[in-house]
This record gives C-alpha cells, structure tokens and sequence, in this order.
C-alpha cells in the first residue's frame, strides 16, 4: 500500500439508533469505495457473528480500511469503525468513538431522532469528534426529510441543511456521503517520529496468532518486531505482525503510523493482558502519560447459568472461558445451587449482552441451559458495618443482620410521541420510576426523563414500553448510582422446601404481587406428580402467598391391542425423556423451564 | 425335541362401520376385498410352514375389526389351515371377537363345531344412549339375547368388554352397566377407560373445548374405576391384569401370553409377533400387504434379534400389567443375572413410594402403582450400557 499523507486519512464510525440503516450504509460505503467487488459483498459486511446479522445488531466493534477517490482527484484512507448501538454496549461505542476523529450519524427519514440518537451523537460529542448528519431512507414513502434536517437543527443544534439525503438500501446519493466524509470529518493529527501511543480499542483471540489487538496510533509509529508495553497491564511483547483491515480479513503491512488505524499481534496469550481502553506504548521508549479511557467495565446484570445436563459443567467453562477471551465485559465465577447443581454466576453489561451470550453457548457451543432469573448488584450494608456487594439472591444475609439495603438506579430517557405520554408515565410510575422532568421536541414528541431503579427494567422494561406506545417509544439510559430501598427476599417453596434458585430479591412494595404470580406461573409449569405438592412464596418465615399442585390421579395406559407393544414402549420412552428434562429437588421433579418463569411474570 | 408353545394371533381388520373412537386398522369393505384379504392370509399362514415342526399352538384369538361379519366358512379356512402347518392342542383356547349385532344361531353354531371355544364381545355399554353415541350397531338387548343363545349352544366361556369415561356417562350409569353385565355371569370382563386416540373424530370432537366438558371429570373416572375393582371383586372376579377381570381359572390364556413373555405369531394386516427372541410386525398398508405375505416367514428368519437391554425392560413393563407381577428368580432364569443387580435401586425406591410390593420372590404394583402405572413402569427402561 502507498504511504498516505496523513492529510488524506479519515478515521470515522456511523452512529444510529437501531434499525435506521447503520450496517447499510457501511456495506455501501465499503462497496463504493471499491475494496470489495459485488461478489464479494455479502450482506453486511461489517456484522460478522450469525448472530449479529441475524439481530440485525452489531454487538462488537469492528473496522475497515477502504480508499475512496474523491472528487477533487485524490485518494483517501478511510478507517470505518463500527459500533454497537445498544445501550448494553455503551463502553464499547465510547470506546470505539475515542478512535475517531469524527461520526456519521445516520437519521432514519421517517422517524426522525431516537433516544438512541440522542445518546449517541452526546457520546460522540462528549469525545470530539465531528458529526456529519445524514439523512437514510428518503426513498420511503412516509420519508419527511425536512422535517427531520430542522429536527436535528433544533434538537440536537447540528447544521443540517445541506446533509446528505440518502437511501443506503438503493444506493441513493452514496457519493454525498463519501464527499461530507473528505470534506467535513478532519484528518488525524500525531507525530510519525514520537514515542508511540496508541488506544486499543478492541481486540479478538485467534488460536494461531494468540490475541489480535485493534489500535488507533495516536502518536508515533509501530512494526514489526518493536517491543511495546501495555500502560494499564504494565504486559510487556514483542511485536510481530502489524496490519489493517480488509473486509472481514488481516492484511499484514510494514508499519502503522500516527493518525492510522490497525492490528497488530504479539503471541499473546490472554486477552487480560490488552484491555480495552489501555495505551501500548514502546517499552524502551515510552510516551510521557497514557491516553484517557481506559475504565474497567463493571457488568450490571448477573444470573445464574446451568448445564441442563450436569455432566456438562466442563464444557460450560470451557464455553464461557473462550467467549470471554472475546468479551472482557463477560465475567464469571462458579457456584452451586443445591437445585440446580454446578454451574457459574455469570456477570453482563445488560440483558441483550445477557441474552447474546446465551445463545452464544447454545449455539456455538450446543449447550442446553438453565438459566436463572437476572439480579443486578444490590449493596448490602450490614449492622456490623460492612458493605457487600450482592449479585445473588441466595447469598443474602439474615435480615437481622441487614441495616438497609441500595439498589442501582439509572437515569432513563424516553422518547415519545404525545398520544402515549400518559401511557408511559403510567409504567414508569408502576415501575417506581422518579420523574425528573419532560422536554417537547416538536410539537408531536417530547424527551421523558426519569429515575428508575434497574431492577425494574432488566426484565422486559423494553416490551412493555413498545407494547404501552405501539412501538414508538425509544429509551436510552445510563447508570445513576444508588439508592436506599426496602427490599426484601422472596424465597419460593415448593413442596415445603426452599429452591435457592428461584428466590429473587424485590421491592418490599411489589412482593405480595410477584409472590402471588410466581405461585400461579408455578404451578403452571409444574407437572402433577405422585403426591400434593404446595408451592408457597415466602420472605424469610412469612408464607404470602400458596398454590397447590394436585396429586396426579391416573396415569394408565389400558391397551396392548394384539400383542403390539410398540406403542407402549415408545409412550414410556417419551415419559423417560421428559423426566430427564426435570431437575429434582426434594422429591419433587421441577421441569427446566420453570426456572426461567419468573422473566415472563409482567408480561401476562 | 419338545415343541414350543405358541399363541396365534389373527387379524380381521373390517367392521360393519368404524366406530369415531377407534384407531385400529379396520374399515368398512367390499365382499370382494374381504375375500382378496382372506386370500392373502391363507398365504401368509402358509408361508409358516416350517414353524410347524417347532410349535405347538395353543391359544388362537381371531381379533380386528369384526371377525363375526366374516362368513364362518372363511373363518373355517383359517382354521384349516393353521391345523394344516401346526398342531394344535387338544384343549386350545380358540377365541373370536363378535360384535352383539353381527352373532346369529348359524355363525354360533358354526363356531361351535369349528372348536371355537372363547367368545370376547364387545358390549361397551348397557345403557343405549351411551351405545349411541358410540355409534356402536347394538342395542343392549342384544346382549342378553346373545349370551343367552352362546349358552345354549355350549359356550362356556364368554368375556365382555365394557368402557368406562364415556362422554355424557355418570358413575351411576356405569355401575348399572356393570350390574347387569354381571347378572350375565360371562367368565371374564375386560373394563378399558376411553382415551381419546390422536386421528379419531372423538378426539377432536372431545379433547378440548365444550367436547370435553361432557367427559366424565377426573373424580368421576377415577371413582369408576375404583368400582369396577370392589363391585367386581363382590361378584367373584378377580382383577388378574391392569384392565381384566374374571372368575378364577377363566384368565385369557392368549391374552396373557403378551403379558408374560410368551411367544405368538400374529398374521394379517398389522399384526405384531414375538418369536424366537424377536419382536416384528406386519405392514399396516392394505396394499403392500398382499406384497409382502409372501415373503413373511423370510422377513421374520431375517429380523434381528431383541437387544437384552429391550428383553429386560419388555419383562418387566409388560409383566408388571399382571396383578400376580412378575418372579425375580425367573427374571434371573432368562437373563442369567439377578434382579436385583439391575433394577434394586429402582425396585427399592419405588417400593419406598408404596408404588410396588416385593413378597414371597415376586414384584407386584400396588394399587396406586396400578393408577399411575405409565409412572411407574417409565422406571424401569434402562439406559444404554446398564446391563
């Protein structure tokens, strides 16, 4: 590749709420620059994992480097980083944004701004860069790209009357874009010869060349062989292939210089060692101070993860132990439920990341889970003075024990239109959301801001508004620290004993509710057996609320009609196999799914 | 070398008209399709020829369908036949199922002298609104009447088949079925809950819905069957399997073969078989069955043998159906190894759920256990690589 100045360099990523065409335009963007020809060009170049293409989410950030002739007759690097647009993934899109010089935000031509939107463009803002907005979708026949430039101007106060207006699904004015990207979105600055500084700002673990960091050089240059040291880790390697990024490929070059975006690798072993957000550094001749943004990421959400079948505990850890050599947000530690038997508490970003990771396992993986209902981290202050973080319900002390009780809140935004504001103040007040106030964006939408507790939107928060608003309600949110709330354990019983697994720790306000619909959705779940089985929810010695599984009365199967017994092997066959799917505890067989019923009690 | 004794199962799989609960293969046909089947038939016995020198048959069960709407002198052939390639005991249980409705002196009279010795009918119930609905062909009267003629005609050996949770039926409708059901004094009396097979009309018409309200309530059912045990047990018939009841020495031979490990062969459309250490089973495409009846005795030389994992689980479940149970010394006879090496732990846990008795060598259900028997006998398949 020839040397570019760095004046012809352009290190960007696009930014969109879900589903306004962020991956789209990426394809375009690659496709019209010419890295790929069109039979190269699969569908979405940028989301790899099935998964990701299947969501239509991208849940890693990745980057490509294409060269675009441009209109003034020279060639320009372009460096397209993706990132995630879900909130879960917040740090890796700050993350991402950091390698950056600048953003295209990408605004669906109907639906004008988001929540997500929003939270993107401060994101980016907060780090920066430069926005170029561009208006997706005009091809559509409820498109009202007007309406939508004079919203960005006034919401947002970007200048947007000359933004492109795009279809990234035709093809549509593509070349607006590449030219807003030359003209508007500024070259990296950075000295060639300085010491090097560079921010990693994802990296994958490849079994033959160990972990592939993903950097933005900063200052200085980078080759082969060069010992480097990572700043945070204090990890010091040897350089031993650097490159960039081809579509969907490694392709090794000589070096990378200031202002350039690449890979390079280094036999590492583990992906600990190149955190996300760390400055590597030459070892023997180190840069003055590490760049801002390295911060450990803290999961929100924990739940506990089972092998359906015991015997495949070792392959769970394997399973969870290489995803997280992709996924340093995903933590993990063992325990045992006595229900349930060994298995890991396992620690997310969010519930997509949750829910992400386990089809991850199923999939890749073809384990079957159990998977029990998601907590986030409640500090427990104790009368003995001590402050312990609790991410399972199980661990809690006795409550005599207990001072009070914190739970995570987070400052939420909800976008709306006007007709569904009653609506969704009703929920947020149900989920004792704390209202902090409302903006109107225009005459038909305003901005609703609330406090609300995290626990209250782990579960299906985002269904209930969808469902409550049509589906025009967008939401955003960010950590907002603790608050001080009674909260109580809500233990289950079934047939006088307790499943450590299915206790989850509530609002003392909402127990009597969640307790009775557990009871209900248990003894749904719960097949009839050879005797009476009550379930009871309790806190601590107190029943609130029972429900009783009936004894199972007959069970017989009358014929064996001329000696054909073919029938009857298989019915106990399939009665066998459905055995194997229930956990026992006690005596009592608790089908898998049960365990997971508690996720599904608001939505009925 | 000594014979073995074998059962011979025979199925006719027509009908007068297909009840809307019935699943069995059997239909309404032509004379000419009848007499192409019997055909067909007769070829198929024939074709067991070399079975002859091994066995000797000892009970014969003409089953379907409605074998008593064949004209007697195909069921003669049969008959005929079967003497021509096996011998036959001298005191062979000889049954045939008839349907009240289908009997006349002249078919009575003909089985009779055929050395028919065992009439099973299918009476379901006594009460005619109930009949009705079945869309059974009879009426009860017929009942009475045809027993009543058997008698005369010597037939000391009648078994009635009854139905319990019928749709629209009562407890009360059902006792009155039983009772005069025993005022007929039959020899055996097979009592079958109805169960909604998957395909019939009556599932669809009862399985969900307004249709399965009119069915009698799990309380009911149960109490139905809980009568059926004591009042019978009053009237001197004993439950000797989960469904059959009979007066002592009346229990159906052939019937009982299925239970216990004996060998039979079955001929005609479906049939199963469990012959030589293998279980096989005939076609139950009406076409391909007159393809294949040649080929049957090579079908059944080239069937594989029954894994000992499968023989194991099969004395078991099937054994257990009989009220007497099953004998752990005769387990350890066939398979060589002792019971309780490979069902202990499931005997003794089940035992501990007062769902089995162990007394005097044999393993029985108990009364419960016979209620939740799918439950119970589920315990007992094992897995690969247990024995």
């Amino acid at each position: 590749m020839a040397d570019f100045a760095q004046s012809k360099i352009r290190n960007f990523c696009i930014i969109a709420h879900i589903d306004h065409g962020k991956s789209t335009l990426a394809d375009r963007i690659i496709e019209k620059t010419g890295l790929l020809t069109q039979r190269e060009m699969q569908e979405q170049v940028l989301d790899n994992m099935d998964l990701e293409r299947e969501r239509g989410i991208t849940i890693k950030s990745q980057a490509v480097r294409t060269i675009y002739k441009a209109k003034d007759g020279e060639e320009y690097m372009f460096n397209l980083i993706d990132t995630p647009g879900h909130v879960d993934f917040n740090y890796e899109v700050s993350r991402s944004l950091a390698a950056c010089d600048g953003a295209v935000l990408v605004v669906d031509a109907a639906q004008g701004i988001e929540a997500q939107t929003l939270a993107n463009v401060y994101l980016a803002l907060d780090h920066d860069l430069d926005v170029v907005p561009v208006i997706n979708k005009i091809d559509l026949p409820s498109a009202e790209p007007q309406r939508v430039i004079d919203e960005i101007e006034d919401v947002i106060g970007l200048e947007a009357q000359d933004a492109p207006q795009i279809s990234a699904k035709n093809g549509i004015n593509i070349e607006d874009v590449l030219e807003a990207i030359v003209e508007k979105i500024p070259a990296p600055g950075g000295d060639p010869e300085a010491p090097l500084q560079a921010l990693i700002f994802d990296s994958v673990y490849d079994s033959y060349r160990g972990v592939i960091v993903f950097c933005r050089l900063m200052e200085g240059s980078i080759r082969k062989g060069m010992p480097v040291q990572m700043m945070a880790t204090g990890a010091s390697f040897d350089v031993v292939e650097v490159g960039y990024f081809g579509a969907g490929q490694f392709i090794p070059c000589e070096e990378l210089t200031a202002g350039m975006v690449g890979y390079f690798t280094a036999s590492i072993k583990n992906v600990r060692d190149t955190r996300v957000g760390d400055t590597v550094t030459e070892k023997n001749r180190p840069c003055e101070k590490p760049l801002p943004g390295y911060k450990k990421v803290q999961p929100m959400v924990y739940c506990g993860m089972y092998p359906a079948d015991g015997a495949k505990y070792p392959d769970l850890r394997d399973a969870l132990e290489k995803l997280q050599l992709n996924d340093a947000a995903l933590q993990y530690e063992p325990e045992t439920s006595a229900a349930l038997g060994f298995g890991f508490r396992c620690g997310f970003l969010g519930l997509l990341h949750l829910e992400i990771i386990q089809e991850r396992l199923e999939r890749e993986y073809s384990l079957d889970l159990v998977t029990t209902a998601p907590s986030v981290i409640y500090k427990v202050h104790c009368t003995n003075g001590t402050v312990m973080d609790l991410t399972n319900p199980s661990n809690m002390p006795d409550p005599t024990e207990i001072e009070y009780m914190e739970e995570p809140i987070v400052k939420a935004e909800i976008m709306v239109t006007t007709e569904f504001i009653g609506a969704i103040m009703d929920l947020c007040q149900e989920r004792r959301g704390n209202y902090q106030g409302m903006e109107y964006m225009e005459d038909t939408r305003a901005l609703l801001r609330y406090e609300l507790p995290l626990n209250e939107i782990i579960y299906d928060f985002f269904d209930a508004l969808k469902s409550r608003s049509r589906g025009y309600a967008s939401f955003d949110y960010e950590m907002a620290g603790y608050m001080r709330s009674p909260l109580v354990k809500l233990d289950i019983l079934v047939n006088k004993e307790e499943v450590d697994a299915l206790s989850f720790i509530v609002f003392e306000g909402t127990a009597y509710e969640r307790g009775r619909k557990m009871c209900e959705k248990l003894k749904e779940e719960i097949p009839r057996q050879l005797f009476e089985i009550p379930i009871q929810a309790a806190i601590g010695n107190r029943i609130i609320a029972r429900e009783t599984v009936k004894a199972m009365r007959k069970d017989v199967l009358a014929k064996c009609y001329g000696g054909d017994i073919t029938r009857k092997r298989k019915l106990l066959e399939k009665q066998k196999e459905g055995k194997k799917r229930m956990r026992q505890v006690g005596s009592v067989e608790i089908p898998q799914r049960a365990f997971m019923s508690v996720l599904k009690l608001d939505s009925e | 070398m000594e014979k073995r004794d074998l059962g011979i199962y025979i199925h006719i799989p027509f009908c007068v008209k297909k009840c809307d609960y019935c699943d069995f293969p059997s239909a309404a046909r032509t004379p000419q399709e009848m007499a192409w089947y019997m055909r067909n038939l007769m070829k198929e016995i024939r074709s067991y020829e070399a079975l002859g020198s091994l066995y000797r048959v000892d009970t014969i069960f003409f089953g379907g369908g409605t074998p008593s709407i064949l004209p007697p002198i195909q069921i003669m052939r049969v008959l005929m036949q079967l003497r021509e390639e096996f011998e036959v005991a001298e005191d062979a249980e000889i049954t045939i199922e008839c349907n009240p409705g289908t009997l006349t002196r002249e078919n009575l009279l003909s089985y009779r002298d055929l050395g028919i010795n065992r009439l099973s009918l299918g009476v379901q119930s006594a009460n005619d609104a109930e009949l009705k609905l079945l869309e059974r062909i009879h009426s009860w009267q017929e009942v009475p009447d045809n027993v009543r003629l058997a008698r005369k005609l010597g037939f000391k050996n009648i078994n009635l088949d009854v139905m319990s949770g019928l749709p629209h039926q009562s407890v009360k409708s059902y006792r009155d079925t039983l009772q005069r059901i025993v005022e007929l004094r039959p020899e055996h009396i097979s009592s079958y809950s109805l169960i909604l097979e998957e395909g019939t009309p009556f599932y669809d018409r009862y399985r969900t819905g307004e249709g399965q309200k009119v069915l009698p309530g799990e309380d009911a059912e149960r109490e139905m069957y809980y009568e059926t045990r004591d009042f019978l047990k009053t009237h001197g018939y004993h439950r000797y399997e989960i469904s059959n009841y009979s007066l002592e020495g009346r229990e159906c031979r052939h019937n009982s073969r299925y239970w216990t490990g004996g060998e039979y062969l079955g001929v005609g459309l479906s049939a199963a078989s469990y012959l030589d250490g293998k279980r096989f089973a005939n076609t139950s495409d009406w076409i391909s069955y007159g393809e294949e009846v040649r080929h049957a005795y090579q079908r059944y030389k080239a069937a594989p043998a029954q894994s000992r994992k499968d023989a194991m689980e099969e004395f078991m479940f099937l054994g257990l159906r009989m009220t007497c149970g099953i004998r752990t010394s005769e387990f350890c006879q066939r398979f060589g190894t002792d019971y309780y090496e490979v069902y202990g732990d499931v005997t003794e846990r089940l035992e501990g759920q007062k769902l089995l008795t162990v007394q005097n060598g044999r393993v029985r259900l108990t009364d419960y256990g016979i209620d939740v028997s799918n439950r119970v006998l589920a315990e007992f398949l094992l897995e690969e690589g247990d024995v």
